[in-house]
């Protein structure tokens, strides 16, 4: 993957899959790490399940036997001397708090970080594919963080679907704005 | 300031638009968005159709959806054109620009950009 905001895409439509009605999306960048976490309320997988999808042979997916999607993000952050972990509560073992929490740690400072690159963009397609569920994003930086919440802007426009296009203008050019706002404090 | 207020407004501006449209009809525009179209570039090339589409003004009859892995990884990013009636159009290894083509031709115009298609390119 070219920047890390698309193993971001990737690996969060694991989770929509997966039946989540919440994903979060959380970057919190201090001292050089970045740290991704992407958590979910879906239904969970099994030990073995958590086991085996870091191997790039085990898919859900029908039309091919391998998946890529998590051993890419693997590679992302160990190549900069990071770590990947998943921990995950099925729904058979909690009803209620059941769901995955992937975290991935990126060295930023290492010669082989991928750039995040735009996440903004990430999660508009997100919101674009998946209207009905909601998305939590947050982006903490030491100049600031960047937070979206679908169920803050569902609360809003009640029955009008997040992927119209009006909307989904609406909610680029206000990430933007907050990241803007961001870089003035940074630079 | 994209304000919760704006977001208001824009919310009562399309309220009445909403029921509107609902069912088959009209064209679907498939974009496969698994690892491997991720990973080819399939974002900018989605982004593309729901921009070109909205600016031409053909939201009322064409739908810009997603789906996961089509099957044939090597040809991504992939567009699947769906239209009543007619045989789907698989567009294959496509970028924003040739999208911008397809949504003129074929979109708009109801004229297959055939060059682009995986019986051209395979």
């Amino acid at each position: 993957m070219k920047e890390l905001s698309l193993n971001i895409l990737d690996v969060a439509e694991n989770s929509v899959k997966a039946g989540a009605t919440l994903t979060q999306i959380l970057l919190t960048e201090h001292d050089n790490v970045l740290k991704l976490e992407i958590v979910d309320d879906g239904c969970g997988m099994s030990e073995d399940v958590v086991r085996s999808v870091v191997d790039p042979f085990y898919t859900t997916r029908t039309t091919r036997k391998v998946g890529m999607g998590i051993p890419l993000l693997k590679l992302a952050c160990e190549q900069t001397g990071g770590s990947l972990t998943i921990s995950s509560v099925t729904q058979e073992a909690d009803p209620v708090g059941h769901g995955t929490h992937v975290t991935a740690t990126f060295h930023t400072d290492h010669i082989d970080f991928t750039p995040l690159g735009d996440v903004s963009a990430s999660v508009l397609t997100l919101i674009q594919g998946h209207p009905d569920t909601d998305f939590l994003f947050r982006h903490e930086t030491d100049g600031g963080v960047v937070e979206l919440d679908t169920r803050e802007l569902r609360e809003v426009l009640e029955d009008v679907p997040l992927n119209s296009y009006d909307v989904m203008q609406w909610i680029g050019g206000n990430l933007q704005e907050q990241y803007e706002a961001l870089s003035q404090v940074t630079v | 300031m994209k304000s919760l207020a704006e977001l208001q407004a824009i919310k009562n501006r399309m309220k009445d638009r909403v029921v509107l449209r609902d069912g088959m009809e009209g064209i679907r525009v498939v974009v496969g968005m698994a690892t491997c179209g991720i990973a080819a570039g399939a974002r900018p090339v989605l982004n593309a159709f729901v921009e070109g589409v909205n600016k031409e003004g053909l939201e009322g009859n064409v739908t810009v959806t997603q789906t996961g892995c089509i099957g044939i990884c090597q040809y991504e990013p992939v567009v699947e054109v769906f239209e009543a009636g007619k045989e789907k159009v698989t567009y294959v290894k496509m970028t924003p620009e040739k999208a911008q083509e397809v949504i003129e031709k074929h979109l708009k115009g109801g004229e297959v950009v055939s060059e682009y298609t995986i019986g051209t390119v395979a």
